[in-house]
């Protein structure tokens, strides 16, 4: 009988080496005699630098090297990880020098120390004078484009990154056509990853004159090829390292400290350098989620059918493009497959401000828009005195659908099931009917949200990705992938999906962890939830090969065609009947030890996936809302997820669990808060930003529709990102239902949501 | 300034010299290189540095190293005996309880302290010990579940 692996609840393979503290990451290894590097931030939001003096920093003892912008090659480089593009008008926005010849924002990187220890290159940093000539800021993304605003970057005088939109259909006649019309604005604030593990790199030049960089990372190839750019060095000249990482959720699929960390070591003769960010800096001086700004309009017909959606947006990105204006575009591409309109314009703005630079955060644009439109949603049913729920099931679109603009096919649809599921889950109907005509000052109130979300990035990226796999002589294997591991689960999922098509157990499987660009198989990295489609076509393909060389040494042994044999539990079996023939192991070492045809089995592929799956999902919340004091209570709340065949339900939940806790940081406290007048963050710790701990999360649950997405190689589609997307306009639409009130501005802290009711003339 | 100071971690002793202005955090991790001590913020708001110092659960972040002179201190490297896994490591994996696995360790040490104290914890006062650590990446749904479990009888 052939084992399944595929859907097993497997342990993940690094369990025992974290749990034990034996799993190494990069502040865990050393180097003799390591130096420190440390920086000197900008105190101003938009400042010229006029004059930048080093010499007491240099002659403090302990201080090896201390660089400017002026020791630095002039070359601006694109930070954001995307493959790179051989098409030069589809590159992102290159608006960095590795030190910064202007002030942007509080928190830019003015000048480096490289230090013998921390102590002296703080010291070394406050001997630096550097002489500013302030300039007037701008913190919000619409005044930033007033003609008036000062210009941040002279090559975008407008400060305005890109305003490209997407449109289809004949939105101006479905307007004029349109039984009603509804319109929303709809807001969400700066807030930040907080990965436990800060941004760390160390760097050194090795014998043979390349520099090898050790980094906490999500993208080591983008990586190399990023910092060679900056330096302006050819590619092969920079070799990187990824361990295992503390945590990324998009902030580490960015080129953040890596350049820097280069250059540090080139100032000191390629001696080793940590240069490790404080939390502090990590708050500011990383990337932060966009603040966007959405203004809906749309038109319905009389039978409660949308027709067509007018989205105006304003993205604040911050002092630097980074992954710029694909945020938006992500956003507008990725809530298409899921109710049908007619015509949909959008018109972005993705903007320069004088604030930390906005990047990638889990679901890349799509939480964003997801709050806005499944909060005007509500609002048009509330107004139509509408079911939510049927509202939304009637304006669904349905299998086999196509974007008209990504040409992207809806393969596989479980979100209707998704709806029931959470709808049962919860007890809506129930629920609903005790909680009508609530006047207490404690009311409850019912809530969901639905998404749409792709599985990778096709097509607008690259999606490629290597796997290889080595045999050993007892028939187990070494799988070396170059998709990161970053908490996520990817190498357990990965080991399952070799171990099935192979035969052969979990224990058999050695997945290396280690992604070394001198050695790992190309592949992009960890993000848009990509891994399980997108590199687990990969491993299928590696293992397929590998199977594939294994039957036909079989074949040659036993006289039987390969088309009639199998793996089956570490046993060559005759296919039909299932009779064992020999061990896995005897082929493995035929493989190694054959006299006339021994040549170890391996195989070493790629794959370049032009396809995308679209993933479903819902949410279900009950609040209880203080009237009182604002303070918003999640009772329950339900996400049910439709990703297609789920790899190991274990990993699975604990992605959504995730997911989950960080959306609901997201509707409920976190915020990234800056003083206007200054333009200097105000929370920028663990303790003024408020994150939920254990004692504010509820009790997650969570619930899969399994579909079979035939583009998947095992039916998959992605499942990391996507529970972070819908929470937060479910509990908004719930606190709608409780108290009647719009809360179109996140996060609805007690604060917010006290002052809301006051000006409701609720208090 | 320096002082000098005996320490026993894991049941090792060690006679060391340390600045005055150094962090236990920085002792164990960049002098005795137990670096599954992690540091994630290095002022005690994360707990991904926590230490059993006489049993008791401390974020070594914020604790002198000269405090901790004659004291017993006990790190996620001590936990494991034998190469057997402690009832509470075992739990962390068998319930999922780890993904990135950067704050595990602390949750480790403090779930330890919880389980060698003998007393018995409702749901509300496990999740008041072990608010002091920050996750993003579970939602602390299974760590409760790891937490919970190692306290079973």
């Amino acid at each position: 009988m052939k084992e399944k692996v595929i859907g097993n609840r497997a342990s993940r393979l690094d369990a025992v080496s974290k749990v034990t503290g034996k799993a190494k990451y990069t502040d865990d290894f050393f180097e003799r005699e390591m130096l420190v590097g440390k920086v000197l931030r900008s105190p101003h939001a938009h400042a010229l630098i006029k004059h930048i003096d080093v010499s007491k920093a240099k002659s403090l003892e302990g201080v090896e090297a201390v660089i400017t912008h002026e020791d630095l090659p002039k070359i601006k480089f694109a930070t954001a990880g995307h493959p790179w593009s051989l098409d030069p008008n589809h590159r992102d926005v290159a608006d960095r020098l590795i030190l910064t010849d202007k002030a942007r924002y509080v928190g830019d990187s003015i000048a480096a120390v490289v230090a013998t220890d921390h102590l002296t290159a703080e010291k070394a940093i406050k001997l630096i004078e550097v002489e500013y000539e302030v300039l007037p800021h701008v913190l919000d993304a619409e005044e930033a484009i007033k003609p008036d605003a000062p210009t941040i970057h002279d090559e975008k005088k407008d400060n305005i990154i890109s305003s490209f939109g997407q449109a289809f259909g004949d939105i101006e006649q479905d307007f004029q056509q349109a039984d009603y019309i509804m319109e929303g604005v709809y807001e969400t604030s700066i807030v930040q990853h907080c990965h436990l593990e800060n941004h760390t790199a160390y760097a050194y030049k090795d014998t043979d004159g390349r520099i090898v960089i050790v980094t906490s990372t999500q993208i080591p190839h983008i990586v190399r090829r990023v910092v060679s750019q900056a330096l302006g060095l050819s590619w092969g000249k920079v070799r990187v390292i990824k361990p295992y990482i503390g945590g990324g959720f998009g902030n580490k699929q960015d080129v953040v400290i890596e350049p820097l960390t280069a250059a540090m070591t080139l100032s000191v003769n390629g001696k080793p350098v940590r240069y490790q960010l404080s939390r502090e800096e990590c708050f500011i001086g990383t990337r932060t989620r966009h603040a966007i700004k959405f203004y809906m309009k749309t038109a319905l017909s009389k039978d409660n059918r949308l027709k067509a959606i007018h989205i105006k947006a304003f993205s604040n990105n911050g002092a630097y493009a980074s992954h710029g204006h694909s945020i938006i575009m992500s956003a507008s591409s990725k809530f298409r497959p899921l109710y049908h309109f007619n015509s949909v314009k959008v018109e972005p703005k993705t903007v320069y401000t004088n604030l930390p630079t906005a990047g990638a955060m889990r679901a890349y644009g799509v939480p964003q828009i997801c709050f806005a439109l499944e909060s005007h949603l509500d609002d048009i049913c509330k107004k139509l005195k509408l079911n939510p729920i049927e509202f939304r099931k009637r304006n669904l679109i349905s299998l086999g659908h196509v974007d008209p603009l990504s040409k992207i096919k809806v393969r596989s649809f479980g979100i209707p099931e998704c709806i029931q599921k959470g709808k049962e889950l919860i007890k809506w109907d129930e629920k609903k009917k005790s909680y009508e005509n609530q006047t207490g000052e404690k009311r409850r109130g019912l809530g969901m949200a639905c998404f749409s979300y792709f599985s990778g990035t096709h097509p607008v990226g690259l999606e490629l990705a290597g796997a290889r796999i080595v045999m050993n002589q007892d028939g187990s294997i070494q799988l070396q992938v170059g998709a990161t591991e970053i908490g996520q689960g990817s190498d357990t999922a990965f080991a399952q999906m070799a171990a099935e098509v192979l035969g052969i157990s979990m224990d058999m499987v050695r997945v290396i962890s280690t992604q070394d660009t001198d050695i790992a198989p190309f592949d992009t990295g960890a993000y848009a939830s990509r891994q399980t489609y997108v590199s687990g076509a990969a491993v299928k393909k590696a293992a397929l090969e590998v199977k594939d060389k294994v039957l036909k040494i079989a074949s040659r042994k036993t006289g039987l065609k390969v088309e009639d044999l199998d793996i089956v539990d570490k046993q060559i079996v005759e296919k039909d009947l299932g009779t064992p023939l020999c061990s896995l192991e005897e082929i493995a070492m035929l493989s190694y030890y054959d006299r006339i045809h021994a040549e170890p089995i391996k195989s070493d592929t790629s794959e370049n996936i032009r396809t995308n799956a679209v993933a479903y999902g819902v949410t279900f919340a009950e609040v209880l809302v203080d009237m009182v004091t604002g303070k918003i209570e999640v009772l329950e709340i339900y996400n049910v997820h439709d990703s297609g065949t789920i790899i190991n339900p274990s990993l699975a939940e604990g992605q959504v669990h995730g997911g989950v806790s960080m959306a609901l940081g997201y509707a409920l406290s976190e915020k990234l808060m800056f003083d206007e007048k200054t333009g200097r963050p105000l929370n920028h710790n663990l303790l003024d930003y408020k994150l939920q701990t254990i004692l504010d999360t509820p009790k997650i649950g969570v619930g899969f529709v399994e579909t079979y997405e035939p583009t998947g190689s095992f039916g998959q589609k992605s499942i990391g990102e996507n529970p972070a997307i819908s929470p937060a306009p479910a509990i908004r639409n719930a606190v709608l239902d409780a108290t009647g009130v719009q809360f179109n501005k996140l996060p609805m802290n007690p604060q917010a949501v006290f002052e809301k009711f006051k000006d409701e003339g609720l208090l | 300034m320096m002082k000098k100071i005996n320490l026993n971690v894991n049941d090792k002793h060690y006679a060391i010299e340390v600045d005055i202005k150094e962090s236990l955090l920085d002792v164990l991790r960049d002098r005795l290189h137990l670096t599954g001590v992690k540091q994630g913020c290095s002022v005690g708001e994360c707990g991904a540095c926590t230490v059993l110092i006489d049993g008791t659960p401390y974020n070594s972040c914020i604790y002198l190293a000269m405090w901790a002179d004659g004291k017993k201190i006990t790190t996620i490297e001590g936990i494991e005996k034998d190469g057997q896994l402690s009832k509470v490591q075992q739990a962390f994996v068998d319930e999922g309880a780890i993904q990135c696995g950067y704050c595990t360790p602390g949750l480790v040490m403090t779930t330890t302290a919880l389980v060698e104290s003998g007393k018995k914890y409702s749901d509300e006062e496990i999740k008041r010990e072990i608010s002091g650590h920050f996750c993003r990446c579970t939602g602390y749904q299974k760590i409760f579940n790891a937490v919970k479990k190692s306290l079973d009888e």
